[in-house]
């Protein structure tokens, strides 16, 4: 086999250095009756070749060739070759946790930058290196809150994601927190006045989406001020990052929430992507995951260490702010060589093209008859639109054209039937927008 | 210079600053094409109030400096492609590469997690071979592949028992853990919403048996195993302890990160076990990646399938899979969207590479282990006898006399062209070293790092300072983790902050 580094007669060799004569005498401590004495009933040996092969047909079988108008947590950006170039580096791909800092002041020093530049994004003082992804970066949010507050209720807007908030209700159950849902306005925005209703000097976190869900904007400051005059904490969760190249940082925050997958990660069919905490110093010792920290050696050079391990389950067991181990550091390394490439004018920049488009892409769609938006906040690259009839059927003539429709919200949202979320990245061009005008515009001349 | 270390020499590398440092306003890494729409304006369209003017501090760098900078982080950092990597319980095994071409290819890695099922077929075939793969592996009869690291499957393992014994009427209360159980086996018992109650190893490092008979109540939802056991043991009476729990009614969950050791040999389903993770970043070659990301698939008895986190995987009768976001007794979602799916294809890529042929790694997992205990006996001290699996666990007591603890012998093997193994754990050994080779070394390195350990623990005995002052080759010495940790500096700011001055 091309990857075990052994010949039969070094084999022998080393059994017969240890003194037994058999590799079954080094499985001796399983008991006879439970060694397996038939092979394993999977395929392959695959040569490389062979490997490749088999992945080729998948990959055949899924959506090449179709342009996409989905976006609802998961982004299409442009991603430069350099990104992949550094992090298949196998001093970075096949590093573990760099526990040594002697010998892994790479991913050490990355780490701090990563935590730097996720400082500078979200506006926020401090930031940890990493959490699974967008949904579980929320939870581990409000289990900090919950900490730091000594309070069980949770409120959170719906206009959140479907699915953070399904995560956010497994890990609440068993946490004794109690999770409750308020509703959006018209305009798309969290519902500010049944917020305040809510909010009393029980509730450990407010969590809210900016952009939201529907892709719309949140006012913060109302929010923030709502939620600190009842003693609670303001998470604010960012599933579309690139937003922060042209919206204001949510400052407001006592905790940010954020999910990396738009800086160079490819979406993967759902991952592995990369979450982010970011809050305040004051709060850095009640917050989940890994932080790198600056320090000296004895000879005064600066260098980085893994720091306010105390925090961690391997140091505190059942007192830990959090179970979390492995993270997701390579794709928070890959996040951060994407956002130094792209810099100040080239997060600018793209944001820049995501709000142009998205906007092109609405005047485009509202051109046809029929098809009306909903809600009327601003909004960055996602925006939904109300149809006269089933998105599925819509979306369904769509495929014909090779194109992958609009996120039907029904069901998430059953009250939104009919309604479908857009989404327009950089990516996306002005033919291909054109064409999903045209093809919609069809579509709904159709008869049913 | 000395000749007893074989495998490394010292060279020159680059200094290398902080990016931020390298700034320099205009300079810029990465161009778009031109916008090809009309160019909305981003204080009308988002108003005023919502508008930004750019992130402050983020860095103007040109591409060639953004490459160089990270090609130099890189070369401090020692990896499994340099040489071996020791570090018991974490299976740093060779990464293929191939596996990293196919999780890239398009069609893969480009894929939405809400497109259309007819246009995801693909991805879905891909995740019930890997499922079915790793049902025969471990012997279980369903499986959940959402979790995203080890700690997760845990946590959803310990759901997925929770949701089991809810529905016949009691979840009850306690978890019960080994004092030699990794960390995030109690840190994940708390989140599950149980407490945790330690049991003491009996003195061949085993589960003590008759105590756990008398500790297993009515209030004892599981019981969390790691097997082999973190001094790299396997737990003989494992069949007896399934005996005992399910005799009360509670379950016996398998932590499966030392997987390797058993992977072809024997299967956890057929010894006993209810439900178990396993840790697809070790035995299963997904890179570690400087801590991630890894993916935590739970294997699990029927009983316990109805629990599953949704979307669960469903074949259709014409041959279709379809995910289905909806089942009654589901414990919920543990994580957006379907898993770590590109984790999940390497891990599929490795499993196929090997076929059946896997137990041959394993073998050679154990060989490995095997001959260094065998080569190290007597020069440190070996504080549990019984054989060993896939890692061996030494104590640095005859070091100690001389003032030598295992983090000093870890850090001077740096300067011998090694990672260090892992240090100070499990916890029921005082100054543990525990090491695991993984199948992925050669006799060459293994004989190679025999004699780097010999080789200090001559140093430990004759000149013990060097090995206490040790690393002396790497391009920082022992870092001042205590002062890190006192005032922490976690981000780098500007050297005049002027909005500070400005508050």
């Amino acid at each position: 086999m091309r990857y075990l580094p052994k010949s039969p007669a070094e084999r022998q060799e080393m059994l017969a250095a240890i003194g037994v004569k058999s590799i079954e005498e080094l499985f001796s401590s399983i008991p006879e009756r439970f060694r397996l004495r038939e092979p394993l009933k999977i395929p392959g040996p695959y040569s490389e070749a062979e490997v490749i092969q088999y992945f080729k047909e998948r990959a055949a079988e899924n959506s090449n060739g179709y342009t996409s108008f989905l976006g609802a947590g998961v982004y299409n950006h442009l991603r430069s070759v350099v990104t992949d170039a550094v992090i298949q580096r196998g001093e970075f791909l096949t590093s573990y946790t760099p526990y040594q800092a002697e010998i892994t002041q790479g991913t050490l020093q990355a780490i701090f930058e990563f935590q730097t530049l996720m400082c500078q994004l979200t506006g926020q003082e401090v930031a940890n290196a990493s959490m699974y992804d967008g949904s579980t970066a929320t939870t581990e949010a409000v289990l900090m809150a919950e900490r730091l507050t000594g309070r069980r209720r949770v409120l959170v807007a719906r206009s959140v994601h479907p699915e953070y908030r399904d995560v956010l209700k497994t890990y609440a159950k068993n946490s004794g927190l109690h999770v409750e849902e308020i509703p959006f306005t018209a305009s798309g925005t969290v519902d500010a006045k049944a917020l305040q209703a809510a909010l009393k000097d029980d509730v450990a976190a407010v969590v809210v989406q900016s952009p939201n869900f529907f892709g719309v904007i949140e006012t913060l400051a109302p929010l923030a001020e709502a939620t600190h005059a009842s003693g609670g904490m303001l998470v604010v969760a960012i599933a579309e990052g690139v937003s922060l190249g042209l919206v204001r940082p949510p400052v407001e925050a006592d905790i940010v929430a954020m999910e990396a997958q738009s800086f160079g990660l490819a979406p993967s069919y759902g991952g592995p992507f990369a979450g982010v905490i970011a809050s305040r110093d004051k709060f850095v010792r009640q917050m989940p995951g890994r932080l790198a920290g600056q320090t000296t050696d004895a000879e005064g050079r600066r260098g980085f260490v893994l720091t306010l391990a105390t925090r961690e389950q391997h140091i505190r067991r059942e007192k830990a702010t959090s179970n979390i181990c492995t993270n997701q550091a390579l794709c928070a390394l890959a996040a951060t060589v994407h956002l130094t490439l792209l810099g100040k004018e080239g997060l600018r920049e793209m944001a820049q093209q995501n709000l142009s488009k998205a906007q092109f892409a609405l005047s485009e769609l509202l051109k046809i008859p029929g098809v009306k938006r909903m809600f009327d906040a601003p909004f960055f690259n996602e925006f939904v639109v109300e149809f006269p009839r089933s998105v599925k059927l819509i979306n369904a003539q769509l495929l014909r054209d090779k194109i992958i429709g609009p996120l039907a919200l029904g069901t998430a949202y059953p009250e939104l039937t009919k309604r479908a979320l857009v989404c327009v990245t950089e990516t996306t061009t002005r033919v291909e927008i054109e064409r999903f005008a045209g093809a919609l515009k069809r579509a709904l001349e159709q008869p049913i | 210079m000395n000749e007893r270390i074989k495998k490394a020499t010292t060279h020159t590398n680059q200094n290398e600053g902080l990016i931020f440092e390298k700034s320099s306003p205009g300079k810029r890494a990465f161009e778009l094409p031109p916008l090809d729409v009309p160019a909305a304006d981003p204080t009308k369209a988002l108003g005023a109030s919502h508008r930004r003017e750019g992130v402050e501090g983020f860095p103007e760098v040109s591409e060639i400096e953004v490459l160089r900078h990270f090609t130099r982080l890189s070369t401090w950092n020692y990896a499994i492609d340099l040489g071996m990597y020791p570090l018991g319980s974490c299976t740093m095994k060779y990464n293929p590469r191939v596996n990293e071409f196919v999780a890239r290819l398009d069609g893969i890695a480009t894929e939405h997690p809400y497109q259309p099922q007819e246009l995801s077929q693909g991805c879905l075939k891909i995740l019930r071979l890997l499922e079915k793969c790793l049902l025969e592996i471990t012997g279980m009869d369903a499986i959940t592949l959402q979790p995203a690291a080890g700690a997760q499957g845990e946590m959803t393992g310990l759901l997925l028992i929770r949701g089991y014994l809810e529905k016949q009427g009691n979840p009850r209360k306690k978890v019960l853990i080994p004092d030699s159980a990794h960390g995030t086996n109690p840190a994940t018992a708390v989140i599950a919403g149980y407490e945790v109650e330690n049991i003491k190893s009996e003195s061949h490092g085993q589960i003590d048996v008759d105590k756990l008979r008398d500790l297993v109540t009515e209030d004892v939802a599981a019981l969390m195993i790691t097997n082999p056991s973190t001094l790299g043991i396997f737990e003989q009476r494992i069949p007896e302890i399934a005996e005992i729990l399910h005799a009360k009614g509670a379950l016996l969950y398998m932590d499966g990160a030392n997987m390797n050791a058993l992977t072809g040999v024997t299967r956890p389903g057929d010894l006993g076990v209810d439900v178990m993770h396993l840790n697809l970043h070790k035995t299963f070659s997904t890179p570690h990646g400087g801590g991630g990301p890894g993916a935590g698939p739970v294997a699990m008895k029927k009983i316990l399938e109805p629990f599953r986190p949704v979307p669960i995987l469903v074949e259709k009768e014409d041959g279709r899979l379809t995910l289905e976001p909806v089942r009654r007794d589901s414990i919920g979602k543990v994580k957006a969207f379907a898993g770590n799916f590109g984790v999940l294809v390497r891990a599929l890529a490795y499993i196929l590479a090997y076929g059946p042929g896997v137990r041959q790694a394993t073998e050679d997992a154990v060989l490995n282990a095997n001959y260094i205990r065998k080569n190290l006996e007597g020069v440190f001290d070996l504080p549990y006898s019984l054989p060993s699996m896939h890692e061996v666990v030494f104590s640095d007591s005859i070091q100690k006399q001389n003032g030598v603890n295992t983090m000093d012998i870890a850090k001077r093997l740096i300067d011998y062209g090694f990672h260090p193994y892992t240090t100070a754990f499990p916890l029921i050994v005082p100054g543990a070293l525990m090491i695991e080779p993984t199948e992925s070394e050669s006799k060459e390195e293994c004989d190679l790092f025999i004699d780097a350990m010999k080789a200090i623990a001559d140093e430990a005995a004759t000149k013990p300072e060097i090995v206490k002052t040790a690393p002396h080759t790497t391009r920082v010495r022992r870092l001042d983790e205590v002062g890190a940790a006192r005032k922490p500096i976690l981000r780098w700011k500007p050297a005049t902050p002027r909005s500070e001055a400005a508050d």
